[in-house]
């Protein structure tokens, strides 16, 4: 199996068993589209309004939960320096982590989206717009997440400053997400905004591993 | 390269910057009175009234706001390709700058706002982006002091600054989009008389100096700060 | 209808001398900050070179 295979199983393992990340993800997701319609109340047309934005910012938060462990566990128990001397571009590593984020996390997101969005009573053609849009943008959240998890992997409490860093960031992303879903429920094409978050998507995915490389390696020197 | 490394020098820059910087200081009392003087006394706008005076404040402090933000991604690059430790005092030294300008942005913003809106807050694409800006200078001074290891703290807040620099204008293009989408209003509407330019024009030079002057300050205190710290240290 | 106009700023008063003190407040209080912060650090340096040991303050 080549380095990268490796390493993306490995996290993928990492991620998926108990006490990882993964699972706790989804609860939360599905949490939040729990509490939402108890904060705001029952009306299903309100519910069905607003379900594109909620399940978006909801997903955004989810995915956001597992990050702050994408480079931190391999930090502290020193593997992180063993994966960087290894002969795989520091580059790379951090595409193959992202990839196991999102696989691990984004794309289980995505798949339990529509069931949540029954429950708000978002219509059918809406829905797969919603998921569309989620398996278009979500990469772009690990993407990003991981250049904010790569900054904040040597503070013990990195967790709580992350969302800070990544959320303004990430905006683009819930506004052509949940755009998308809205325009459709208005009876537009959602093809613009979904074109847009392809486009933001794309470039974070191939942009991130360079930034998450650079500032893994200034962690490790010194 | 090795021309713009001599100003970097922290024992030059000071000699630099003390030179100018009393004639800086002067040239911003003198531009923020002018715009002031000039600015009370334009006639009320056929729109607006005499809310447009509070386009004299809030426009400057916008711009200032993100230039300061432009300002912290050259020194970031300065400092990530270059390595020099004076452009990270440089970047951290305007952070808390550009967030005063940022929110001063939003409060006028809204101050403007209600007249014409109504009510305080409307999402309207210049507000909302600002809100994002005031957010990402949040974060970038969060994970300045959130790293106690000065030089990686550095790095990292460089990273971070020039990763936020790219994606201010995709953000901004999103905003505006999704403003469109949902049908918000704007103030900055139709062309500005003539009679207003010169005041804005004024105090935004005004702002803009005044940045520069506290921006130059505030260096000024790392530098002397840090040689206090590393005589503390040295041979006692 | 010609007032002094810097004194009537017609209906809308209520929110412009707000913005300007607040304006006002503000950029007042950072410079202030800024300055004390400035004299503050080079009396400490100045007290590190005369070699006095300056006692933490």
């Amino acid at each position: 199996m080549s380095p990268f295979l490796c390493l993306l199983v490995r996290d993928m393992k990492l991620a998926t068993r108990s006490g990882g990340g993964a699972a706790l993800a989804l609860s939360f997701f599905a949490l939040v589209a729990t509490l939402v319609p108890l904060g705001i109340g029952a009306d299903l047309k309100l519910l069905a309004r607003v379900a594109g934005g909620i399940l978006w910012v909801g997903a955004v938060l989810a995915a956001l939960l597992s990050l702050d462990r994408l480079f931190q566990g391999d930090y502290d128990d020193g593997s992180l320096e063993l994966i960087a001397l290894a002969p795989l571009p520091l580059e790379l590593t951090s595409f193959a982590k992202i990839a196991a984020h999102w696989l691990s996390t984004g794309l289980p997101l995505t798949v339990l989206s529509p069931l949540l969005a029954l429950m708000f009573n978002l219509p059918g053609d809406a829905t797969l717009t919603l998921f569309l849009s989620l398996l278009i943008g979500t990469p772009a959240v690990s993407a990003i997440g991981a250049i904010g998890a790569s900054l904040t992997l040597s503070l013990r409490r990195g967790g709580l400053i992350l969302p800070l860093i990544i959320l303004p960031l990430l905006s683009p992303a819930v506004i052509f997400g949940a755009g998308a879903v809205a325009a459709k429920m208005d009876g537009f094409s959602p093809l613009g905004p979904l074109e847009l978050l392809g486009a933001f998507s794309l470039a974070a995915v191939l942009l991130s591993p360079f930034a998450a490389a650079a500032s893994v390696r200034l962690n490790l020197s010194g | 390269m090795q021309f713009l490394f001599r100003y970097a020098n922290p024992a030059m820059f000071m000699r630099l910057s003390g030179a100018v910087l009393p004639y800086v200081a002067a040239a911003t009392v003198i531009a923020l009175t002018a715009g002031l003087i000039m600015g009370f006394q334009v006639p009320p706008d056929y729109q607006q009234g005499m809310t447009v005076l509070i386009m004299f404040i809030h426009v400057p402090a916008a711009t200032v706001a993100m230039s300061a933000y432009g300002a912290i991604a050259v020194c970031s690059l300065l400092s990530l390709v270059w390595r020099h430790p004076l452009s990270d005092t440089a970047a951290r030294a305007a952070a808390p700058l550009g967030a005063m300008f940022t929110a001063l942005g939003l409060i006028t913003g809204s101050l403007w706002g209600k007249p014409m809106w109504g009510t305080y807050w409307v999402w309207d694409a210049r507000l909302t982006s600002f809100l994002l800006l005031l957010f990402l200078y949040l974060g970038y001074m969060a994970l300045w002091s959130a790293i106690e290891d000065e030089t990686k703290a550095a790095r990292a807040a460089a990273v971070l600054a020039l990763v936020g620099a790219v994606n201010i204008p995709i953000i901004k293009f999103s905003v505006d989009w999704w403003n469109t989408l949902h049908q918000g209003e704007s103030i900055m509407s139709g062309n500005l008389a003539p009679v207003f330019l010169w005041p804005l024009l004024t105090m935004m030079a005004g702002y803009m100096l005044l940045f520069v002057t506290l921006w130059l300050i505030r260096i000024q205190t790392a530098i002397v700060e840090r040689r206090a710290r590393s005589l503390m240290q040295g041979p006692a | 209808m010609m007032f002094d106009p810097m004194f009537d700023l017609g209906p809308y008063s209520n929110f412009i001398w707000p913005a300007y003190a607040v304006s006002a407040v503000a950029l007042g209080g950072m410079t202030a900050w800024t300055l004390w912060a400035w004299r503050r650090a080079k009396r400490r340096l100045l007290a590190l070179e005369k070699g006095a040991p300056e006692s933490k303050s």
